[in-house]
This record gives structure tokens, C-alpha cells and sequence, in this order.
């Protein structure tokens, strides 16, 4: 047995996205514990529902973290119509998905070259980020913007995708789809990336599903679980399986993710062909919200929590947001545990942390 | 096409029972997949979502407490909501016994002491 010391890893780290502080118990080289530590950027954003009522909301939820903004506003909005109890129209509900897929696509892509910066594959993060933009530049196209995207309201969304941008939205996404084909045989063929990937940081089905694990990580243990079943938006009309791997090691968070672009693509173009033509974006709400809901959905990191609760007032009394990080930090605890020294900082990357809005 | 996931039921029970109603879903194989706390109306109402990852069920026990009462930590039964029971005693104030790795009020490192709980408590860190 060789001798135990702890070493503080982050918040300030090299390969870490995002401020989270771990506390390593090592022995020789090997991770025995790991007990992490947040609170670095901690904004309070829930407690805002004291000076912004509720459509105001909507844009401090999509605040909440810049690379899944859109999502966040979805979700707080779904929520704030099932108190409502007010049904959006259809073809709001297909904009909404058009955009929550192509903000997977970025936050997926993002990812993937985050890990091959991770595991030092420089021309490879330049490669999947480089892929990244053309879809940043579809948003941007739609939106306005490229990160916050600001289209959603209470009832619907503030916005249209115009049919020839629809055109050129299914074009680039064919693009986007036939350049990370080549990608991908780096990906999940090369041998040094493997060497990296491999049989790391396994996290077994029952060890996600006691850990409240979700999304990719959950998936790539062999969950077959994906929130985007429940049918919010217009996934109620769209055909869709969950992208599901076995093995629960650090590869297959990779191949989830990385497959799950692709079926992004299919999904928008599934939108794009059963889009309604012409028709309302938004119905109007009037009064206020006077009830309770717990909403549901998937975000690229995966389940996301939207609990909104009103009394019939302007500002709302409670809006609880819980990330999917948040979910997923116990599951990362579990991961590096037994694993080299020289492996965490790709284990904590494989995650998807965004410790940003795990904080809010 | 996908639509599943209908029930989203909110389930209020005593505080003396949660520990209890805790374990049955837990053997009944569904995932804590959520807690947090509100204080409305002068009461704190905790809520803990358990989904069924198969039929997409959810199932979220509320308990309805004054500030003062102590409410158990649910940590023994599932040591994943460390995280939440942390952020409900920090951020809210809520007295919770026995969390397995308590925080001491600093996972999120704020200056103030349960800024979303009683008025009457909140009171800036030293």
C-alpha cells in the first residue's frame, strides 16, 4: 500500500472548461477519492422571480448557461404553459424543436473537440469546432444570435424560420453530417485516440441509474432513457430512439454523443417535413400563473428539471432549475475512483460539465 | 412518435413519513432524480422527484414543514442527494439532520446566510 496524500485539483485547470474544485485522495498515482467542490460562480439567478415577473423570466432562465440557453428557455416556458394549461401552436412547437436540435448539434460538437483537446488531439478539437460553426451560423441565420438566442415566450416564440432558410438549414445540416462521418473514423477508429478512451472511468448501469445519473452519461451505461420521449415541443410527432451504448467507460460517452448528431440531423429534417406551413407563433396568455409544474426535458447534457410555482401574481414564487451537471457530479465521484492521476481531467471533461449553470 | 411520461404527480406526505415513502419508491427501482426547497407562506415545502426511467413516470413527494422543524437526510438511503440537501440547508435554511457530507453552508460559498429562507435568518456570514 503506498502512501495516501490529497492534492487539490481546479478550479483553475488547464484542461478544465469550467471552475469545480476536486479534493484527489491518491495513493502512488492512483485516485482512492475524489470530493469535489463548487460555489465558484454561483449567481443566484433563481432568486431573481422577486423583481422579474414572469415573462421576464423567460430571458434570465435562458441566461443560465450560454452553450444550452435555448433550452433552458424552452423548458421554463413549457412549464410556465402547463400552468396555463395553454396549448402552443403546432408550428411553434416544430421552431422550437428545429432550435433545441441545432443548439445539440453546437453543444455536442463543442464536446467533442473539447475531448480531443482533453486527450491532446489538437487538430481534431480544431476540426470539430470548425464543423461547429456552420451551425452556429444557422442560429445565427434564424435567431439573430448566436448563443442567446432570445425566441421564446410564454405561449409560443417571437420568431419564424423563413421557407428558404429552411432550405438552406437542411442543406448545411447534410454538410454538417457528411464532414463528421469523416470525423468520426477518428473518433471511434484511431488507435491512439482509443488508447485514451478506452475501458476509463467506468460507470456500470446500476451505478448510473443509484447515482441519479442522466443523459449521454446515463446512456452510455447502457440507460435507455431520453426525456425527449415525453413529447414536449414537437418530439410528441417525431420519430426517435434513444442513442444507447454498453460499455459505460469514457468511448462510449463519446460514440452517445457523437451519434446523437446525427440524430439531431434526422430530427430537424423530420421537422422540417411535417412543419405545418403557415401559421401563428404565439397564442396570447393573459392573467397570470396561478399553480405548480415540474418540467421535464432534455438538454444536450441531458435531463433538466423546470419547477415553476405562482399564486396568481406578476412574479412567480418559486422557479427551481436543476441541471443535468448537477445530476451527474455523483456519478463523476464514482468514475475516478481507482483511475490514474494522469486521467482525471479527461474523466471530469467526459461529463459535460458546465458548472455554470449547475450553480446558476 | 414519442409521448410518454403522463404522470407527474405531486404526492404531499408528514415529514415522519418521508424516510419511509423514500425507501418504497427507491426498491420500486425509481431514480431521485430531483429535490429542492421553496418557502412560501411562511412554511417550507421540500420536493423530491423519483422518475421511472422506463415509463417516464414522475412522482414528486412534497413535505409541507415550518422553518424550525428538523427534517431527516434522505443521504443514508440515497447518497446521491448530498448535493441537493446541501443546497436546501444553504440556500434556504432548512434544518436537515445528518447529511453523510454536510457542506457546512459552503458549497456554494455565498455571503449570505439562507438568502431564499426566513427573512428574520438571513444574515451575512462572518
Amino acid at each position: 500500500m503506498g502512501k495516501r496524500s490529497v492534492i487539490p485539483f481546479g478550479p483553475q485547470h488547464p484542461v478544465l472548461p469550467e471552475p469545480i474544485h476536486l479534493d484527489l485522495v491518491i495513493e502512488d498515482e492512483r485516485v482512492i477519492e475524489a470530493i469535489p467542490s463548487v460555489g465558484f460562480v454561483h449567481r443566484g439567478l433563481e432568486s431573481l422571480v422577486d423583481k422579474r415577473d414572469f415573462n421576464q423570466m423567460t430571458y434570465v432562465a435562458e441566461r443560465t448557461c450560454g452553450i444550452c440557453s435555448f433550452q433552458h428557455g424552452m423548458g421554463y416556458c413549457e412549464a410556465v404553459e402547463h400552468i396555463f394549461d395553454v396549448d402552443i401552436p403546432i408550428r411553434a412547437k416544430f421552431l422550437r424543436t428545429i432550435w433545441a436540435e441545432l443548439g445539440r448539434m453546437h453543444s455536442h460538437l463543442l464536446w467533442l473537440g473539447l475531448l480531443a483537446d482533453a486527450f491532446g488531439y489538437e487538430n481534431l478539437f480544431y476540426q470539430a469546432w470548425r464543423i461547429r460553426e456552420k451551425v452556429l451560423d444557422m442560429i445565427e441565420m434564424t435567431t439573430g444570435a448566436r448563443l442567446i438566442f432570445s425566441v421564446n415566450k410564454v405561449g409560443g416564440v417571437i420568431k419564424d424560420i423563413t421557407a428558404d432558410q429552411l432550405r438552406i438549414i437542411d442543406g448545411t445540416v447534410t454538410e454538417v453530417e457528411a464532414e463528421l462521418r469523416d470525423l468520426e473514423q477518428v473518433f471511434l477508429e484511431d488507435s491512439t485516440v482509443k488508447s485514451r478512451l478506452v475501458g476509463i472511468g467506468i460507470l456500470t448501469k446500476e451505478q448510473a441509474h443509484d447515482l441519479g445519473c442522466c443523459g449521454p452519461v446515463a446512456r452510455a451505461s447502457g440507460i435507455s432513457c431520453d426525456m425527449r420521449r415525453l413529447g414536449y415541443a414537437a418530439y410528441s410527432m417525431l420519430d426517435l430512439e434513444p442513442v444507447v451504448a454498453t460499455e459505460g467507460d469514457c468511448f462510449a460517452r463519446c460514440k452517445c454523443r457523437l451519434y446523437e448528431v446525427y440524430q439531431s440531423v434526422d430530427l430537424i429534417r423530420q421537422a422540417i417535413t411535417k412543419m405545418p406551413k403557415e401559421q401563428e407563433l404565439a397564442v396570447p396568455v393573459k392573467g397570470n400563473p396561478n399553480g405548480e409544474y415540474f418540467m421535464r426535458l432534455e438538454q444536450p447534457r441531458g435531463e433538466a428539471y423546470y419547477y415553476v410555482k405562482g399564486s396568481g401574481k406578476p412574479f412567480i414564487d418559486r422557479l427551481r432549475i436543476r441541471t443535468p451537471t448537477f445530476a451527474n457530479l455523483p456519478g463523476l465521484c464514482e468514475m475516478l475512483k481507482n483511475t490514474e492521476l494522469s486521467d482525471v481531467g479527461l474523466l471530469v471533461v467526459t461529463i459535460d460539465p458546465c458548472i455554470s449553470c449547475t450553480e446558476r | 412518435m414519442t409521448n410518454l411520461g403522463l404522470k407527474n404527480e405531486i404526492r404531499e406526505i408528514p415529514v415522519e413519513n418521508l424516510l419511509n415513502e423514500v425507501l418504497v419508491l427507491k426498491k420500486q427501482g425509481m431514480r431521485l432524480s430531483q429535490a429542492c426547497a421553496a418557502y412560501i407562506n411562511e412554511k417550507f415545502e421540500l420536493s423530491y422527484s423519483f422518475s421511472d426511467d422506463a415509463a417516464y413516470e414522475l412522482i414528486n413527494l412534497r413535505v409541507v414543514i415550518d422553518p424550525q422543524t428538523q427534517v431527516p437526510s434522505i443521504t443514508e438511503l440515497i447518497p446521491q442527494a448530498v448535493f441537493y440537501e446541501n443546497e436546501m440547508k444553504e440556500i434556504f435554511g432548512v434544518k436537515i439532520e445528518m447529511i453523510s457530507l454536510d457542506y457546512e453552508n459552503k458549497l456554494y460559498r455565498i455571503k449570505q446566510t439562507a438568502p431564499l429562507g426566513p427573512k428574520q435568518e438571513t444574515e451575512v456570514k462572518a
